[in-house]
């Protein structure tokens, strides 16, 4: 993902790749982690008020908030039955040295969409519960995350938010929306009484990148930006494979299933993580 | 190697029983037809039909890099745009790229870049120019099926071919060469790309849901289905080899 950015690393960044691929041959990790071991993760579910979900995850020095928001609109044509889910990601300027303000770039609209795959393939919410009026009104769902600060990992930290914001935030009940249509164009949302959000799922990425020849779970920055290939891979609480990308480089045949085997065994480790934070709260 | 024999797979009976949208085997491919050297002006190009598929490919370059400030040192810069033309689907589709095309146009590059010798050309750019004409499903994975032809029509030195097939779930069963009907009602959707020869993946992305059985299904399925491939990309660019070498004998002029 980073390869072609290597003009806007600093140089200690350049220094600390060289030094990740030096201690590859150690089978060491420059932060002394194990190859199959996440950072530290902090989920805060709530973080912001004023959206109808919210949450903060820290994965080591990776920071991003996910904001998600209700709006009433009409269904996609092809889709009358189901309401509507957009994500949108931000890498912000205060993410990293490289990081500009403007439109968004290839791997920002990228890594959204992986997130976006990952939760409407999981159907981690049931699209088909934010219908106002079939064909007519639905609710729209929107999914913004922002990063704050990039060490990698975007993806991962992302969907983990997006997850955990919406198991700890509510929304306008479609069925109250559905009894007053013929006022819902003057009806504020916020007076709405609110239900939970129907989750279904609990969808986990795992995020690998290659480094000569060894799978390194959660890479950070510099990971990434000597990675041979980066892939993430998605888990349904079923164990099944929702959502899968190979950013950028190459894999053998067998390498493919190995990726799959590592990311579904830290899927559930991950997954009891996130549980064990949204049941505390 | 295991992940080859796709012979002896279990679901074989269900293979040959079921029967698809359009009249299809669960591991049949679409009628396909790969031709080589098409757009004139292009240094290469190519077109592929898979089903109602027609995408056009062409490449420019090895050329100079433009602008100056990017130009990459030790490497040249593959350019790559995937594009939908308005009338390839039956909604018209805005001309200006979609968020999917840029994320397409990413994810082809890198299978194409992990092919083309880059380092042969530092500071110089090859452009890669995919038009789907009209898109019937599995669009990203016959556009790189066609692209690679292109390069090789373009003479650009390459590793491997790059060749693109999916695979995917519908109605419960795996099925090759998801169409567009499939696509929409599918279960799960599994396009790859490969070095055939390499034996590397270069493309691969999913969406939907599969246990880890059924992907390896798909993925062994998609990879049958791309060796096949493979072999009509061999003979496009053997019939372009073959009418230079008629031309040669017939003291015809050089045809570029």
């Amino acid at each position: 993902m980073r390869r072609n950015n290597l003009k806007k690393n600093t140089l200690h960044e350049m220094l600390m790749a060289n030094n990740v691929l030096k201690l590859a041959k150690e089978n060491r990790r420059i932060d002394g982690r194990g190859f199959l071991d996440y950072r530290p993760i902090i989920i805060e579910p709530d973080i912001i008020k004023k959206p109808d979900a919210s949450a903060r995850v820290l994965l080591g020095d990776t920071f991003i908030i996910v904001g998600i928001n209700f709006e009433i609109g009409t269904p996609f044509s092809d889709t009358p039955d189901k309401g509507i889910l957009i994500t949108e990601g931000e890498v912000l300027p205060t993410a990293s040295f490289g990081a500009e303000a403007g439109p968004p770039s290839e791997e920002e609209i990228e890594i959204s969409r992986v997130v976006d795959r990952s939760i409407r393939e999981s159907e981690v919410v049931d699209l088909s519960e934010l219908v106002i009026v079939p064909g007519e009104k639905v609710l729209k769902m929107f999914v913004d995350f922002n990063i704050f600060n990039d060490d990698g990992n975007i993806v991962d930290a992302a969907v983990l938010g997006t997850v955990a914001a919406l198991m700890s935030g509510d929304m306008p009940d479609p069925k109250y929306l559905a009894k007053h249509v013929d006022e819902i164009d003057n009806i504020s949302l916020k007076e709405v009484p609110r239900v939970p959000i129907p989750v279904k799922d609990i969808p986990i990425s795992t995020t690998l990148a290659l480094i000569n020849n060894k799978f390194y779970v959660d890479p950070n920055y510099v990971e990434e930006s000597v990675a041979d290939a980066l892939i993430t891979i998605t888990h349904t609480k079923n164990d099944e494979i929702c959502a899968v990308q190979l950013y950028e480089g190459a894999l053998g045949y067998e390498q493919v299933f190995e990726a799959l085997n590592i990311s579904l065994e830290k899927s559930k480790e991950i997954r009891k993580l996130l549980l064990d934070t949204i049941n505390k709260k | 190697m295991v992940i080859m024999s796709s012979e002896d797979k279990p679901s074989e009976k269900n293979i040959n029983s079921f029967i698809r949208p359009d009249g299809r085997k669960a591991d049949e491919l679409r009628p396909y037809k790969i031709n080589a050297h098409i757009l004139k002006n292009a240094d290469g190009s190519a077109e592929i039909h898979l089903g109602g598929n027609w995408i056009l490919a062409a490449v420019y370059g090895p050329k100079e890099h433009f602008p100056k400030f990017e130009i990459s040192q030790d490497r040249a810069i593959l350019n790559c745009r995937y594009h939908m033309n308005p009338y390839s689907t039956s909604e018209r589709k805005s001309p200006k790229p979609s968020r999917r095309e840029i994320e397409l146009s990413k994810v082809i590059r890198n299978a194409l870049e992990q092919a083309v010798i880059l380092d042969e050309f530092p500071e110089m750019s090859i452009d890669v120019f995919i038009e789907v004409a009209q898109a019937e499903g599995s669009t990203r994975v016959a556009s790189i099926t066609a692209a690679s032809v292109a390069l090789a029509d373009a003479g650009i030195p390459m590793r491997d071919m790059v060749v693109g097939c999916s695979a995917g779930k519908y109605n419960g069963h795996i099925v090759l060469d998801v169409g567009e009907v499939e696509d929409k009602e599918g279960e799960a959707d599994l396009p790859i790309a490969i070095l055939p020869n390499l034996r590397k993946v270069v493309l691969l992305q999913m969406d939907g849901k599969l246990t880890h059985e059924e992907f390896k299904e798909a993925f062994d399925l998609a990879l049958k289905g791309a060796m096949q491939l493979y072999e009509e990309q061999l003979n496009a660019l053997k019939k372009i080899l073959d009418s230079m070498s008629t031309l040669e004998e017939s003291g015809g002029d050089e045809e570029k």
